[in-house]
């Protein structure tokens, strides 16, 4: 087997036990990339030299961390002091991360080598990876197609072996849509499980960091490292951190898992749901109990999300005004000149759309109509979740409505993309957990990946990983690989 | 909260963001259609439901008051378009 076929674990006990080193591994993913990147372009930035120093470090090191010499990818929204961190966003071009996110902090604290930088949806809004104003990045299942978004270029590296694994980040699906329809697992955690300290804010309330790795273990692995309190992000939780590994194996005779009635509606492709109903069967073999729950206020999440979401981001983007960092518009005849010109010019149309509308829900007449009634909704779904978890200690969904669309289907209907998260997003309103793993294919011979989402109340974690891997152990999606 | 239309120069303008008058109509329409997808949220009872601004459950973080270093000046400014004396430079505001 070739070494960028490894899992992140396997790699992991192999560079610690020496049977390879981690300059080896780091040299087999770059002539991976340098393989299948011209199709896949998954990456805005390739750390070539920076990497390979890193492993040769590691392997003069003794072992340590849990990651000790193994590559990880991050998407372009988390800073790493000295390396570009452009949102995929042209208003961020030539800027360069004065300071680590503490997710890189603690990546680096366990060994881990830093790879190169994913691309993904502008700023993180969108969910095909197509709003990324350097480059579109194909699913390596149908390079015709999208690799799901907005951390699509940290999914389609993983399915395409570039990668061991890859951070994303999650705002309404944003790790969770992606690993599904480009067949790897996508863990969102918890609100506050992870700190957010380093990560360019989109939506403060909802942002969350994550793992997209190839197995459910890996992500476990990973998530241990990511998670806990960080002063430096007074809404991440002090709550203590469990070894997420240990619950893997325990199996889900006896559980109850909620299959939400509202999540099965029209709309959906047949052949994603023919394949998340075959996904529930295999739970109620493995001993699991299936009961039937309600999520009523499910139809309104993605209304309630567009106008918080762009709320906050209208809020957020205000700080690229070309005055600290960043791109300035040329020749300003004054100050107000200078702000609007520069963000015209170095934003793209998602995000000009996005401000608008987050800025016209918080202005005056209309806060109270769109901003506080989003809120108040927010509180009705949030109680959903609560009672469902009353009776059930997690959820089965599929992850998204469909398979991975067409480049292009459609960028020029907003509305239409964001229904693509009508899944996922009531999630990060209810800041539960959540992960996606690989549960079959759709589209015939041409085969496109489906996600069976599992939810889990909020730091429960272990339970999510638990069912994830139960499923993962016994039915083996996850090995098949993408040809390219 | 029902919306025929949306000023988007005027909202363009709080937002300070210069919009050509294509992308002025362009998001016009686009937006009046998310508008009338959101307007599902007035059919929905709020009576004596309090707003979630955040889904963490924390409030009130405190910490102690400790002097510790922060980002050294040169750096903070270090990416800025224009600089003058370790400031960021703007265009003059006051006459």
């Amino acid at each position: 087997m070739s070494l960028h076929s490894l899992t992140l674990s396997q790699a992991a006990e192999a560079i610690r036990k020496k049977e390879i080193s981690s300059a080896e591994m780091v040299d087999a993913l770059l002539a991976r990339m340098e393989r299948v990147e011209p199709k896949v372009r998954a990456f805005l930035h390739i750390n070539t030299d920076d990497a390979r120093e890193q492993a040769r470090r590691r392997d003069s090191e003794s072992p340590q961390g849990a990651l000790h010499g193994v590559p990880v990818a991050l998407k372009d929204i988390l800073s790493v002091k000295g390396q570009p961190c452009t949102c995929a966003s042209k208003i961020l071009k030539g800027y360069v991360a004065p300071y680590d996110a503490t997710v890189v902090t603690r990546l680096r604290e366990a060994g881990a080598v830093l790879l190169g930088r994913a691309n993904m949806d502008e700023f993180a809004m969108g969910s095909s990876t197509e709003n990324s104003a350097y480059q579109a990045t194909r699913n390596p299942w149908d390079l015709e197609r999208i690799p799901g978004g907005s951390s699509g270029g940290s999914a389609a590296a993983v399915a395409a072996d570039e990668c061991l694994a890859a951070l994303g980040t999650d705002t309404g699906g944003s790790i969770r849509q992606p690993a599904a329809l480009c067949g790897c697992v996508g863990l969102k955690p918890t609100y506050g499980r992870v700190s957010r300290y380093g990560l360019v804010a989109f939506a403060s309330s909802l942002d969350q960091i994550g793992p997209l790795t190839k197995t459910v273990r890996d992500s476990a692995i990973l998530l241990n490292v990511l998670s806990g309190r960080d002063p430096r992000d007074s809404t991440s939780l002090p709550d203590p951190v469990p070894d997420c590994t240990q619950a893997l194996e325990k199996g889900v005779k006896g559980m109850k898992l909620g299959l939400p009635r509202e999540y099965f509606v029209k709309g959906m492709d047949p052949e994603v749901e023919r394949v998340v109903r075959a996904a529930v069967g295999e739970f109620t073999k493995m001993g699991a109990e299936i009961v039937e729950i309600s999520l009523p206020h499910t139809g309104h999440a993605v209304a309630t999300y567009y106008v918080i979401a762009t709320a906050e981001a209208s809020a957020n983007l205000a700080r690229f005004d070309g005055v600290r960092y960043g791109f300035r518009a040329k020749d300003p005849t004054g100050l107000l000149d200078l702000y609007g010109r520069t963000r015209a010019e170095g934003f793209g149309n998602e995000v000009k759309r996005r401000i608008i509308l987050g800025t016209y829900v918080l202005s005056s007449g209309y806060y109270d109509a769109y901003y506080l009634r989003a809120q108040k909704a927010r509180t009705l779904i949030r109680r959903d979740f609560e009672q469902a978890f009353q009776k059930c200690d997690a959820i089965l969904t599929p992850t998204s409505p469909t398979p991975a669309f067409k480049i292009g289907e459609k960028t020029t209907d907003p509305l239409q993309m964001y229904l693509a998260d009508i899944f996922t997003i009531a999630t990060n309103l209810a800041g539960i957990c959540g992960i996606s793993i690989p549960c079959g294919f759709a589209g015939g011979a041409n085969k496109l990946p489906v996600g069976l989402q599992i939810l889990g109340p909020s730091l429960g974690e272990e339970a999510i990983l638990r069912v994830a891997n139960a499923y993962e152990q016994n039915t083996g999606w996850h090995k098949e690989r993408p040809q390219l | 909260m029902k919306q025929d239309s949306i000023d988007v120069t005027y909202v363009a303008q709080l937002a300070r963001l210069d919009l050509s008058a294509e992308e002025v109509s362009k998001f016009q329409s686009q937006l009046v259609q998310v508008l009338e997808y959101v307007e599902q949220l007035g059919r929905l009872n709020v009576d004596g439901i309090e707003p979630t601004a955040h889904a963490s459950p924390r409030t009130n973080v405190f910490r102690e008051d400790v002097v510790a270093p922060s980002l050294p000046v040169g750096e903070a400014t270090a990416n800025a378009p224009q600089t003058l004396n370790d400031l960021f430079r703007v265009p003059r505001v006051v006459e």
